[in-house]
């Protein structure tokens, strides 16, 4: 402040200078800045509190709507395999996509991914979900033709060490070897033992020359190691390994073999010279074995459509549509049900907002007419409520609307209705909508009253002055000096009543619940959180719409509280 | 003369349109209140029951008892979620009023570059329906392991009370005469002792009220504690929900009795809070 100030009276030539010499321009400059950076520095920490604590969720329920990484990072060799496919063939995918996802599907079942992921796919196709446990429980024995032919060229083939040998980094080997004597150690002196274990590590050449035994090897050693803590120069390879070796033995050239060394070199020759003779066996039959169904091109068309990423599978099941390998189709028929929930939840917030439009409006303009003193202590009638809790209100409710509870005692008491005819108001739309009527109506009073409170009498009286009846004072002069005050009421209502969860919920029975209550439906029970992400992103959107209208009609600064 | 006199010209047809107004705007009072005000007698039922017995209606006192209070106060499941609500919403309010005050008096400042668009961030956890929330909370919350524990809780509760804050301080700074804090400045004190000695004060019942706000929202929020936390941050409101929605049991109307009368309290304290602060506000000149 003292700078700009006391800036001396420009001299003969040159810049205006502050006080301490500098040009004033520059000095304003720097105070304006010092000044911005004062004010960022204080809204700073609620600011990243802010983006932490609320906007990073937000941002995550948006990113989890469209991500679908579960079938990609799953079944990775299927997801790249199976890109070739035509569904539309009527057979099933090819043999090496049928190993590809062999292999994928014993190591998801060793995780007990596969059930997951059944499910996850079951959203989109029905009937997935068991096929993916029948064959996650046979999977692992898929190749026991080509272990057993093996085992028969040359026994060490069933040996652990042979595997070892062949597939793995000699640096490994040793590594694993100190590790696990340095566990054994502290083990003898009772020391915590901490040292992260070295991950199998494939050895080089071995990728190039046997791609497929090489990666499915190698992720069993590693499941053995991480997920059962076995040692894998210990453990019998799966079945699916030795499938694996026999596809690969198949196209490999001798001179690739002999890359490997001379000890590998001598086994696989033999083994190589044999295959060709191999008594060989159909992955497609295995499947159909387990689960007629895998016959069906709807499935494999559903895991291919669901390998990339991301996908809008779950924004079109949020509007009753389904993707499909041939595009985007509609739901069968007994599965649409999205619409009528988002058409039904803007039905009874509209329905909600007319009510407290017609019990609202006659409450405001009492408040805003009376003497300040009376409607001072009207207006704890209304703030009351408004501060009473939800639960206790919505309980009350529920208590009241009762078959047995106090309205329909006065009711039968009154002779409107007999005892065997006991009104239902529980438990159905209009139990939610006098409910949420009731709860929402102060935030219809509020803003309706502080608009009303700006019109002044004297329009009235001068129209009133001037010949018109009553009525045509109020339509003609009041009612529409008061209309912004409905619209911001409205817009408030309706956004509130739309993203309404407690009250649909513990009055609104099934034919009374919202979208919100399918939203926290498929949080916690079916578990489909893309979907409950994507009903979310939906309902987000039409309310920061309302909330964009709002703000044009009523402005951001202009929420009142009370 | 109010405008709701009748005048003394006014047709037949006038006064009973007069006095059926007045009969409607009662009836629409008795729809606010009469639901919060009848669960307080039933609260007193001897009877496990929710509607007034006959022994009620006659006022005889054996139809009445405290046996629903006694349960509230005697069981374990009640008082358990009693306390996670007397731990956390404090914790929720401290917070929020505490982030809160900070940065709207940063946005009150002359040149906030952003000003909108950092409001608008603000201000969103008010906008945003509780359910979606509740639901990216609990997304995002068990990826970074906050999911079911009380800080979890009580940063969910803070969130959602720092709008009420910001918009009742930035409220009450709007009449703030800048001119005290340059007076202070000028006779010497330093900014951190200008804000708690000259603006603080004058500040402090926007702050308060506020405060309760943040305080209320966390008491009697549900849906996103439902999702954040776990069954051992079982507060108040979701004990009471999992009342309603399970076995309805007339021990809630005794809580709900309970927190009816905390609600009157708060609302006396707003009430006289938001009167000083107008009376605070007419004294500063300008």
């Amino acid at each position: 402040m003292t700078e700009t100030a006391t800036a001396p009276a420009g001299t003969d030539t040159g810049p205006v200078l502050a006080a301490d010499g500098l040009p004033l321009k520059r000095s304003l400059r720097r105070a304006l800045r010092a000044q911005k950076l004062r004010a960022l520095m204080l809204i700073a920490p609620l600011l990243i509190f802010i983006l932490v604590t609320f906007i990073a969720p937000i941002a995550d329920m948006l990113f989890r709507s469209v991500e679908n990484q579960i079938v990609a990072e799953t079944l990775p060799r299927t997801a790249r395999a199976i890109q070739d496919y035509d569904p539309d063939s009527g057979t099933m995918p090819s043999e090496a996509v049928l190993a590809a996802f062999t292999y994928d599907l014993t190591a998801a079942s060793e995780r007990k991914l596969h059930t997951r992921l059944g499910t996850r796919l079951n959203y989109e196709y029905t009937g997935v979900s068991s096929l993916f446990r029948k064959a996650g429980r046979r999977v692992d024995d898929f190749g026991e033709t080509y272990r057993d032919q093996f085992a028969a060229v040359d026994p060490a083939w069933e040996e652990p060490a042979t595997w070892i040998a062949l597939m793995a980094d000699p640096d490994w080997v040793a590594e694993y070897r100190a590790w696990t004597a340095a566990g054994e150690a502290a083990k003898a002196a009772r020391r915590e033992f901490t040292q992260a274990q070295p991950l199998f590590r494939l050895r080089d050449e071995v990728a190039d020359v046997l791609p497929e035994t090489a990666s499915a090897y190698a992720e069993f050693a590693r499941i053995a190691q991480v997920e059962d803590g076995d040692d894998p120069a210990a453990e019998d390879p799966w079945a699916p390994v030795y499938l694996a070796l026999y596809r690969d033995l198949l196209h490999v050239g001798p001179g690739a073999i002999a890359q490997l060394g001379p000890e590998a070199e001598a086994m696989l020759d033999a083994a190589h010279d044999a295959v060709e003779g191999f008594e060989t066996v159909n992955l497609a039959d295995l499947y159909l074995e387990a689960d007629k169904d895998w016959g069906d091109p709807g499935v494999w068309g559903t895991i291919k459509t669901f390998s990339s990423a991301y996908t809008p599978g779950y924004f079109l099941n949020a509007v009753d549509l389904q993707l499909t390998p041939d595009g985007v189709a509609a739901q069968p028929e007994d599965r649409q049900i999205y619409i009528m929930l988002f058409e039904r939840t803007l039905f009874m917030s509209l329905m909600i907002m007319g009510s407290c439009v017609l019990l609202g409006y006659p409450i405001a303009y009492l408040l805003s007419n009376l003497p300040l003193r009376t409607s001072n202590l009207l207006m704890i009638l209304v703030l009351l409520p408004f501060w009473t809790s939800l639960l206790v209100r919505t309980s009350a409710w529920k208590v009241l609307l009762q078959q047995q509870g106090v309205i329909n005692d006065i009711l039968v008491w009154l002779g409107i209705v007999s005892n065997s005819g006991r009104l239902i108001l529980i438990n159905n739309q209009t139990g939610t909508i006098i409910a949420m009527t009731h709860i929402l109506l102060p935030f219809m009073i509020l803003p309706l009253y502080s608009v009303m409170k700006t019109i002044p009498p004297s329009y009235v009286r001068a129209a009133k002055s001037l010949g018109a009846t009553n009525w045509t004072a109020f339509w003609r002069v009041y009612f529409p000096q008061s209309v912004p005050g409905i619209g911001a009421g409205c817009i408030l209502v309706f956004i509130l009543a739309i993203g309404y969860y407690i009250t649909p919920e513990l009055v609104g029975g099934t034919s009374g619940t919202f979208i919100s209550n399918r939203i926290a439906y498929h949080i916690s029970s079916s578990l489909n959180w893309g979907l409950a992400a994507a009903l979310g992103s939906i309902l987000l959107a039409v309310v920061l719409i309302l909330y964009w209208a709002y703000d044009k009609l009523v402005g951001i600064d202009n929420v009142s509280l009370g | 003369m109010s405008q709701m006199d009748l005048p003394p010209y006014a047709t037949t047809g006038q006064r009973i349109w007069h006095y059926a107004f007045y009969v409607i705007c009662g009836l629409i009072f008795f729809f606010l209140i009469a639901p919060i005000l009848v669960i307080i007698p039933l609260s007193f039922n001897a009877e496990n029951f929710f509607t007034f017995t006959p022994k009620m209606l006659a006022l005889d006192p054996e139809g009445y008892s405290l046996k629903h209070y006694q349960e509230f106060f005697t069981s374990n499941a009640w008082q358990h979620a009693l306390w996670n609500s007397v731990k956390i919403a404090p914790a929720a309010t401290l917070l929020a009023v505490g982030l809160g005050t900070l940065a709207a008096v940063g946005l009150s400042q002359e040149h906030v570059p952003f000003r909108r668009a950092i409001m608008a961030i603000m201000i969103s956890p008010m906008i945003v329906p509780l359910i979606i929330s509740a639901a990216g909370m609990y997304f995002f919350y068990s990826r970074i392991g906050l999911q079911g524990t009380y800080l979890g809780v009580v940063l969910a509760h803070a969130a959602l009370g720092i709008p009420f804050v910001i918009i009742t301080v930035t409220a009450t700074l709007v009449g703030f005469d800048k001119s005290l804090t340059r007076a202070s400045a000028s006779l010497g004190a330093n900014p951190v002792t200008t804000f708690f000695k000259v603006q603080m004060p004058l500040i402090l019942p926007g702050v308060v009220s506020g405060g309760l706000f943040a305080f209320i929202t966390s008491f009697d929020e549900v849906v996103v504690v439902l999702f954040v936390g776990s069954a051992n941050q079982q507060t108040l409101p979701w004990q009471m929900f999992t009342g309603l929605r399970e076995q309805i049991s007339p021990t809630i109307l005794a809580v709900a009795t309970i927190l009816v009368v905390i609600s009157i309290g708060l609302l006396t304290a707003v009430e006289i809070l938001r009167r000083r602060s107008e009376k605070m506000r007419g004294m500063s000149p300008g």
